[in-house]
C-alpha cells in the first residue's frame, strides 16, 4: 500500500488525489450504499408493517423485537465496507456475551447502547443515505461520463441523434466533442465533491457505528478483568493439582517404597532380592522425579514460609551461584503476586545458567510499602534478547495482570538486570525468616 | 541386606501422618523393629495432644497435615521442643526446604532433632537409625539438605581436600566418627584427623561430642 492519508478528505486539493484509486474506491463506496440500504429497507418495512399488523395477536411481538435488531448486521456490513475509504480498522462496539447461547446474546444487544445506535444508523441509511449515496454517484460521475461518451453515442445511435441526459439535441460530431470536452473539464471538479462526501458518509457511519471512548474502556477493562481471572485460574489449579499429587500418588509411592525395602529386608540373597533390589531403586528414582515435578508446579515452600524462604530456596538450587539479598524478611504479600515474583526469579536464573555465561548472579528483593520490587543481576555477556524467551513473554503477561511492570536491561557485555515491579498491599506484617 | 535383627533399643513412639496408607505402613514398619507406636495420629492437634498424654521417647511427624494443611505439623513439633526442650522430633518431609530444617534445628539446642525427606522411609535401615539417633539425642539432617548447603557454600569449602568435604557431607548428616570411618571404609582415627583438620580450616572450635559437632557445622554451612 502506498503512503495515502486513510480517508478522502486530507487529499482532495492536490492533483494526487485524482491521480490516485482514491476516487474511484470513493465512487465505489457511494454506489455501494444502495446494495445495503435496499435490503435494510426492505426488512424495516416488512418487519415493521407485519409487526405492527400482526401485534394484536402477539405473533407480531417478536417481528417488532428482530426488528430492533436489523443494525446489528446492517452495523457488521458497514463496518467492513468503510475500509473502501478508510483503512482505520473500525472496531465492533458489541461485547462478547459471557455464556454462550442465542438468549444470553440477545440479552445483551438489547442492553447496549451501541444496538440502538446501529438501529437508528439502519433507519437514517435505510430511508434516506443509500439514495442520497445513489444520487451523489449519478450526478458527480454518471454526468461527466456521459458528456464524455458523447461522440460514441451518436456512433452508435440508430437516428443519428443523441439526447444528452435528455435535455440537449445533438446531432453533429462537433456538438458531440464540445460535450465531450465539456464532460472531461466536470470530471476531475466534480470528483472533488464526491470524495468530501464519502468522506462526509464514512465519518457519519464512523460515528453512529464504532465504540464510543466510554464503550473502549469497558472493553479494555472487561479484557483486562478477564485476563486476571484467568491467572487466578490457572493458580488455583496448580495448588489443586499440587495438593492432589502429594495427597495421592507421592504418598502411595512412599508406601510402595517402604514395602519394597521391607520385603529387601525379608528376601533370602539370591535373583528374587536382586529383583527387588532394582524395583526398589526405581521406586526410589520415580519417586525423586515426582518430587521435582510436584516442586515445579507449585512450591509448598511458597505457600508456608512466603516469599523469603521460597527465594532463598531458588538460589540455593541455582546452576550459577547466587547471591541472595532478602533485606529483612518480606512480608506475607497475596498468593498471586508471591508466585508472579517466585516464578519470575525462577526463570531468570534458568536464563542466567542457560545463556548468560555469568559467574555469579545477584538476587535482591524489596517492599517498598506500596509494592514490590525484585532484581536480578548476573555478570554474564549481556545482549539477551527479552523477546526471544517465551518464557518471559508468560512472565510479562503474569505480572502486567497484577498491574507490574517487567524489565530487562541486557547492554552487549552485561551486565544483564531482570527487574520485576508489582504493586501490592502487605498481608501481614512479616513471613517467617 | 544385613543387619536385619531388631534394634537393640525398644522406643515408645507418637507418630502423626495424615495419609492413612502410610501411617499404617509405618506403624507397621516400627513395630516389626521392636518399638512400639504408643499413639498413630492424623492432625496437628491430635499430636500435641498425644504427646501430652503419653510423654513418649521420640515424636515422628509429617510435615503437613490437618487442621491447617500447610507446615502444621512442622509448627506443632517446634512448639512442642520450646515447651519440653530435649523432646526428640524427627521430622519427615515432602520436599528438601531448607526453611524447614532451619526452624527446626534452631529449635531447643539443636539436639535430638531429625528432617528426613520422606522417601527415606523407603530405606528401612537408614529410616530406623535415624529414628534411634534422634530418640538419643542426635542431629540427622537428610543428605540432600547437606548437598543443597555445600553446594552453596562454595567458596570458603573450597579450601578443603574433596576427601574431606566428603567426610563433611557425612558429619552434617549427623554421622558419627565410626559411621563415617565405615562409610568411606577407613580407620576412625583417620576421620578424627580428617574432622579435625576440617573444623580447623572452617575456623570451628574443636567438638568431640557428635550433634554438637554437627550443629557447628551446620550453623556455619547456613552462615
Amino acid at each position: 500500500m502506498d503512503d495515502q492519508p486513510r480517508t478522502p478528505w486530507p487529499a482532495l486539493a492536490g492533483g494526487r488525489y485524482l491521480r490516485s484509486a482514491r476516487p474511484w474506491r470513493a465512487a465505489g463506496y457511494l454506489a455501494g450504499s444502495a446494495l445495503t440500504g435496499i435490503p435494510v429497507l426492505l426488512a424495516l418495512v416488512l418487519l415493521a408493517g407485519a409487526g405492527a399488523a400482526l401485534g394484536l395477536v402477539l405473533v407480531g411481538l417478536p417481528l417488532l423485537a428482530l426488528l430492533c435488531l436489523v443494525g446489528v448486521p446492517t452495523g457488521a456490513v458497514e463496518r467492513r465496507r468503510l475500509r473502501l475509504v478508510d483503512r482505520t480498522p473500525a472496531r465492533t462496539p458489541h461485547r462478547t456475551p459471557a455464556e454462550p447461547g442465542l438468549l444470553a446474546w440477545a440479552r445483551l444487544r438489547y442492553r447496549e447502547q451501541a444496538t440502538w445506535r446501529e438501529l437508528a444508523y439502519a433507519v437514517l441509511h435505510g430511508l434516506l443515505l443509500w439514495w442520497v449515496d445513489l444520487a451523489a454517484v449519478a450526478v458527480l460521475l454518471g454526468l461527466p461520463l456521459l458528456l464524455l461518451t458523447t461522440p460514441l453515442q451518436l456512433a452508435l445511435a440508430a437516428d443519428g441523434e443523441v439526447k444528452v441526459i435528455k435535455l440537449w439535441l445533438v446531432t453533429s460530431y462537433p456538438a458531440a466533442f464540445a460535450c465531450a470536452a465539456a464532460g472531461a473539464v466536470l470530471l476531475p471538479v466534480l470528483l472533488h465533491p464526491l470524495g468530501a462526501l464519502a468522506g462526509a458518509r464514512a465519518a457519519l457511519t464512523r460515528a453512529l457505528l464504532t465504540p464510543r471512548e466510554r464503550e473502549l474502556q469497558g472493553l479494555l477493562a472487561e479484557v483486562t478483568r478477564s485476563r486476571a481471572r484467568l491467572v487466578h485460574a490457572f493458580e488455583a489449579e496448580r495448588r489443586r493439582i499440587e495438593r492432589d499429587l502429594h495427597d495421592g500418588a507421592q504418598q502411595r509411592l512412599v508406601a510402595l517404597t517402604m514395602t519394597l525395602g521391607l520385603a529387601r529386608l525379608d528376601a533370602p540373597p539370591g535373583p528374587l532380592a536382586d529383583r527387588l533390589a532394582t524395583a526398589h531403586d526405581e521406586a526410589g528414582k520415580v519417586l525423586a522425579e515426582l518430587r521435582e515435578l510436584i516442586h515445579g508446579i507449585h512450591p509448598r515452600v511458597l505457600t508456608d514460609y512466603g516469599l523469603t524462604g521460597a527465594l532463598a530456596d531458588v538460589a540455593e538450587r541455582s546452576a550459577v551461584p547466587v547471591d541472595a539479598d532478602l533485606g529483612t524478611a518480606l512480608p506475607r504479600l497475596p498468593e498471586s503476586v508471591e508466585a508472579a515474583a517466585y516464578f519470575g526469579v525462577c526463570e531468570a536464573l534458568a536464563n542466567v545458567g542457560r545463556h548468560s555465561g555469568a559467574a555469579r548472579a545477584t538476587l535482591t528483593a524489596r517492599h517498598t510499602g506500596t509494592a514490590l520490587r525484585v532484581d536480578v543481576t548476573d555478570d554474564g555477556r549481556g545482549g539477551a534478547d527479552p523477546a526471544a524467551g517465551s518464557g518471559l513473554t508468560g512472565l510479562a503477561d503474569r505480572i502486567a495482570v497484577l498491574d507490574g511492570t517487567l524489565t530487562i536491561t541486557s547492554p552487549p557485555g552485561g551486565p544483564t538486570v531482570l527487574s520485576l515491579e508489582i504493586p501490592c498491599p502487605v498481608i501481614s506484617p512479616t513471613s517467617n525468616p | 541386606m544385613p543387619g536385619d535383627q531388631p534394634h537393640e533399643q525398644s522406643l515408645r513412639i507418637v507418630l502423626a501422618e495424615d495419609g492413612v496408607l502410610l501411617r499404617e505402613g509405618l506403624v507397621g514398619l516400627l513395630t516389626r523393629f521392636g518399638h512400639r507406636v504408643v499413639a498413630a495420629v492424623g492432625d496437628a492437634d491430635e499430636l500435641r495432644a498425644a504427646v501430652a498424654a503419653h510423654t513418649p521417647d521420640v515424636v515422628v511427624t509429617d510435615v503437613r497435615m490437618p487442621p491447617g494443611l500447610a507446615d502444621d505439623g512442622l509448627r506443632a513439633a517446634v512448639e512442642l521442643r520450646a515447651a519440653r526442650p530435649g523432646l526428640p522430633v524427627l521430622v519427615l518431609s515432602q520436599y528438601v526446604q531448607r526453611s524447614y530444617a532451619a526452624d527446626l534445628l534452631d529449635s531447643g539446642d539443636g539436639s535430638g532433632v531429625g528432617y528426613l525427606l520422606k522417601d527415606r522411609v523407603g530405606q528401612v535401615e537408614q529410616f530406623l537409625d535415624a529414628v534411634v539417633t534422634v530418640a538419643r539425642g542426635g542431629t540427622v539432617v537428610d543428605p540432600e539438605v547437606v548437598r543443597q548447603l555445600l553446594r552453596r557454600r562454595r567458596d570458603p569449602l573450597a579450601a578443603l581436600t574433596p576427601r574431606e568435604r566428603e567426610v563433611l557431607g557425612l558429619v552434617a548428616e549427623g554421622k558419627s566418627n565410626g559411621a563415617v570411618a565405615r562409610e568411606l571404609v577407613v580407620s576412625e582415627a583417620a576421620v578424627g584427623k580428617h574432622i579435625g583438620n576440617i573444623l580447623g580450616k572452617l575456623d570451628l572450635p574443636p567438638a568431640e561430642d557428635t550433634h554438637r559437632r554437627v550443629l557447628a557445622v551446620l550453623a556455619y554451612l547456613r552462615g
